[in-house]
């Protein structure tokens, strides 16, 4: 399927730098949908999206200009770019030569899921439903998400580029609230991934079943503790730390602003030597995975921390134009109503030598925190606090009583720099990262993690 | 076809496939983004939206399809695929249209003066704001300097005979600027908003921005301890927006709220009145008529210290056996009505900020909270969230403080209020919130 044929999109970007611009350019994109939720026993909210579209860009100096509108008729996007030329105070750029377009690698699809009938969608929900609900008597209600996306995208740029991509991505999510007497708790869990249908068709009441157990947890769960305590933090969606605490921080854009703790630090060790970490955005089947970004650029592994060192940040073509550096195929977007800025991929901390058991044996009084119920970070100072939605006190090297109402509250540079010990059970979570009002698909990750110290609030 | 043609065609299309009821929201707009940097354009946009989104009903059965494409084929289309979507629901018995449909008459609610400003002046204005916030000693860097508007109209069609279409614009302008450098960098963040740019203030956006980092810098942890507490107002927003949400009836119905059997009950100090108003001519999401057809009006919510009324629309009405309170909420075409505050409003007291921190006398002033959303628990209101601020001592601001968690739980809180600021404003976060400052009696802080 072609959304904009290539002499369309040459006369576009070449109308868009009318009044001059150092690159101008197409993104194209149709984006098809399907969600289906259960909420208290029922399935509902059926929901189908058709949508394409298209954003014209032109960066000059500084500056950069664009236009995006709904649908992909030749006469929208030639008054877009129309109007986005009007913009650029310069003198017009002569022809554009569009290369042949570059498929991107694929991720395997196995089961299209636009073939797969609603019904068995509904059907899997209501397995899910039922399987929370056994999980125990305590447990009151259940509410589980089916998503389903396909986005075609199109980037041609005025350097010659023209790429596409063909996105599939499947998720259920799953949220359970126990209750017992005045108690209240909730348990979530997720399963996510760039693939078709297959990632849930198997065993995907475990999903369920796990955001069951979460909740029923929390129902013998004590207030937590506060003060200065030794944390591990769990695999998966224990790396929400990472993608906030640091990832967010080695986005070239904030970085180049001065924005980020983490500018002019490359080279330097923030981490214990036997820390390497990673934003990999070519993982394959991953959630945050792609065949290019949003600029055309192929995804790739970054390695942002290198046994200790920081070693590169994130960019898109704007800000590595910058640098004098490559892009990292870093530039992503939500859809064609935004322009790309960099953003994470997959990242993750890299597998170390211990198991979880021996990072938690060797707390004498401490934190487990399992999963966060999400975070905040300020890139400036790298201050950040997590909301700890199960986690567990640790005594004498044990994993005790259950916990709630924990926060986080620190410095990603101390939190780093603090980190004693990692395992090996590397494992990638499914999340939605918002920046500049941006949503876009990014996987968490991490084996367990120590961190010697810090501050835990509490609800005591 | 335009948003009035395609949202009748939509209707009489999904009838045409089956569905025993129909409704369609159709839009068009256009929208400008100007954000400054260090005294040039960083980027500008210019853009139009439109498209529909069609709600079919089979019976009990509800399905919705949305899509860009307003020709014949792509609105017969989207008819079907809503139509057919809703026979995978399961059946319920509350779900329809509302019984009360119609329109209230709204002045204002789009200003020409948008339309007349060229995207030159609107950079100039954001330039302004930079300026501003440049201009205070102690910043070291602005961040941010963004305006932003947009325009648009909007058309809803029912089976039901229901036709109704209005106009509205809004412009905002916000920065975000840094006092301090290294680890101990601070920001702060200035904002407005109206129906157009005449009405912004440049220069106090961005001397917001300014002062707000300005006065954190060479923030400390405070030591653990409870004591009085004032919310400035865009913090005492964030928490009002949150506990908007907690009142919507679909939340109370599906035992998500923790003010489920509390209606007619004291959940608060008599001092802290608000109301949800969809008619407040300033009020961003203020409409003639909700996401399904019903009439904007305005709802108190919660007087004297008791709680009224929760929010509902025509489904979640039906199953209480109640009237809509006209709060189906629609983000955008691309998602069905469902449930939602629309102005929350605070009603102000009578103390200014400098009274309400000398009846604290001895605690701490709330400029910034994080991680709000992940840090409460909507079903037991239970939260912990990050603070920044300053010390109150003897009845003045004293000392700025960061990493710091509050925490306590939303009854408490609502409980706790003491005062209430006369100096509310609009906060655009969380929804639409008119908040003054807040004085809590006592909240538990833990530092170091």
């Amino acid at each position: 399927m072609t959304l904009v044929a290539a002499d369309l999109a040459a006369h576009v970007l070449e109308r868009a730098l009318g009044r001059g611009g150092d690159l101008a350019e197409l993104y194209a994109e149709a984006r098809e949908g399907f969600s289906l939720s259960l909420d208290d026993g029922r399935v509902e909210r059926p929901q189908g999206g058709r949508e394409r579209g298209v954003c014209v860009r032109v960066v000059q100096g500084e500056s950069t200009y664009y236009g995006h509108v709904d649908g992909v008729a030749e006469e929208d996007l030639l008054r877009v770019a129309e109007s986005v030329s009007q913009a650029v105070r310069g003198s017009g750029r002569g022809a554009v030569t569009l290369g042949s377009a570059s498929g991107a690698p694929e991720h395997p699809v196995r089961i299209r899921p636009e073939d797969v009938e609603a019904a068995r969608k509904a059907d899997l929900l209501r397995a899910c439903d039922e399987r929370a609900r056994a999980a125990g008597d305590e447990v009151t209600q259940a509410r589980i998400g089916y998503g389903e996306v396909r986005r075609r995208v199109e980037v041609y740029n005025s350097n010659g580029r023209a790429a596409a991509d063909d996105r599939t991505r499947v998720r259920l999510s799953a949220q359970v609230v126990a209750r017992r007497n005045d108690r209240v708790e909730t348990g979530t869990d997720t399963r996510g991934g760039h693939a078709g249908f297959e990632l849930v068709e198997a065993n995907s009441e475990e999903v369920a079943e796990r955001a069951a157990r979460r909740a029923l947890t929390l129902l013998h769960a004590v207030d937590a503790p506060t003060g200065r305590l030794p944390v591990v933090v769990g695999n998966g969606f224990g790396g929400v730390l990472l993608h906030e605490a640091v990832g967010h921080g080695l986005e070239a854009d904030a970085v180049q602003k001065r924005a980020s703790v983490y500018a002019g630090r490359l080279g330097e060790r923030v981490a214990p030597e036997f820390v390497t970490a990673y934003d990999d955005g070519s993982r394959v089947g991953d959630w945050g995975s792609e065949g290019i970004d949003d600029e055309g650029t192929p995804t790739r592994r970054t390695t942002i921390i290198e046994e200790g060192r920081l070693r590169s940040y994130l960019y898109d073509l704007l800000r590595a134009g910058r640098d004098g550096v490559e892009s990292t195929g870093n530039g992503r977007r939500e859809s064609f109503r935004y322009v790309p800025v960099p953003r994470m991929t997959n990242t993750f901390f890299a597998p170390g030598e211990a198991t979880p058991d021996e990072l938690i044996a060797g707390v004498e009084r401490g934190l487990y925190a399992v999963s966060f119920g999400g975070g905040q970070v300020e890139p400036a100072t790298g201050d950040f606090v997590f909301g700890v939605s199960e986690g567990h006190l640790i005594e004498g090297g044990r994993v005790t009583a259950p916990v709630r109402g924990a926060t986080l509250v620190g410095n990603g540079l101390e939190a780093l720099a603090a980190i004693d010990g990692v395992a090996g059970d590397l494992e990638i979570a499914s999340g939605y990262c918002g920046k500049a009002g941006q949503s876009v698909p990014a996987g968490v990750g991490q084996p367990h993690v120590r961190i010697r110290e810090l501050t835990v609030g509490g609800t005591a | 076809m335009t948003p009035e043609d395609a949202a009748g065609r939509a209707v009489e299309q999904a009838l045409a496939a089956g569905a025993t009821d129909a409704e369609a929201w159709a839009e068009e707009s256009t929208s400008r983004r100007v954000r400054v940097y260090e005294g040039e354009v960083e980027s500008l946009s210019d853009a139009g939206g439109r498209g529909v989104g069609v709600r079919a009903f089979a019976g009990g059965r509800t399905g919705y399809a949305y899509g860009t494409d307003l020709s014949e084929a792509g609105v017969r289309e989207l008819a079907r695929s809503a139509r057919e979507a809703a026979e995978v629901a399961d059946e319920d018995e509350y779900a329809g249209l509302p019984a009360d449909l119609g329109a209230t008459e709204l002045e204002g609610l789009a200003s020409p003066e948008l339309g007349a400003w060229s995207t030159a002046r609107t950079v100039e204005l954001a330039l302004a704001v930079e300026r501003a916030a440049r201009a205070v000693a102690g910043v070291t860097q602005v961040e941010n300097a963004v305006y932003s508007d947009a325009q648009g109209s909007v058309a809803l069609v029912n089976s039901r005979g229901f036709s109704g279409r209005y106009r509205a614009t809004q412009a905002w302008a916000y920065a975000s600027a840094f006092a301090g450098e290294g680890a101990d960098l601070m920001t702060g963040l200035g904002v407005g908003l109206g129906r157009d740019p005449a009405v912004l203030d440049p220069e106090g956006i961005g001397r917001e921005a300014a002062g707000r980092a300005v006065a954190l810098v060479g923030a400390r942890r405070p030591t653990s301890r409870r004591c009085p507490v004032v919310l400035d107002a865009m913090v005492a927003a964030s928490f009002i927006g949150f506990i908007g949400s907690m009142l919507s009836a679909e939340a109370v119905q599906r035992g998500r709220s923790l003010f489920a059997d509390r209606e007619g009950h004291e959940v608060a100090d008599p001092a802290l009145a608000v109301a949800d108003d969809g008619t407040d001519p300033d009020g961003p999401a203020s409409a003639p008529f909700d996401g399904e057809g019903s009439p904007s009006r305005r709802t108190a919510l919660i007087e004297d210290g008791r709680l009224l009324t929760f929010l509902f629309d025509a489904r979640t009405a039906r199953r209480a056996d109640r009237m809509t309170t006209g709060n189906a909420s629609r983000g955008s075409y691309r998602s069905p009505p469902s449930v939602g505050a629309t102005n929350l409003i605070v009603a102000p007291g009578e103390d200014d900020l400098e009274a309400l921190v000398r009846r604290a006398d001895d605690g701490l002033y709330v400029t910034d909270v994080a991680g709000l959303h992940s840090g409460v628990n909507p079903v037991s209101g239970t939260f912990s969230v990050g603070a920044a601020g300053r010390l109150i001592e003897n009845g003045a601001l004293a000392a700025p403080v960061r990493e710091l968690t509050i925490a306590g739980d939303l009854v408490s809180m609502l409980k706790a209020v003491r005062a209430v600021g006369a100096e509310a404003r609009w906060v655009p976060f969380a929804g639409s919130v008119k908040a003054p400052p807040l004085l809590l009696e006592e909240m538990s802080v833990s530092g170091s």
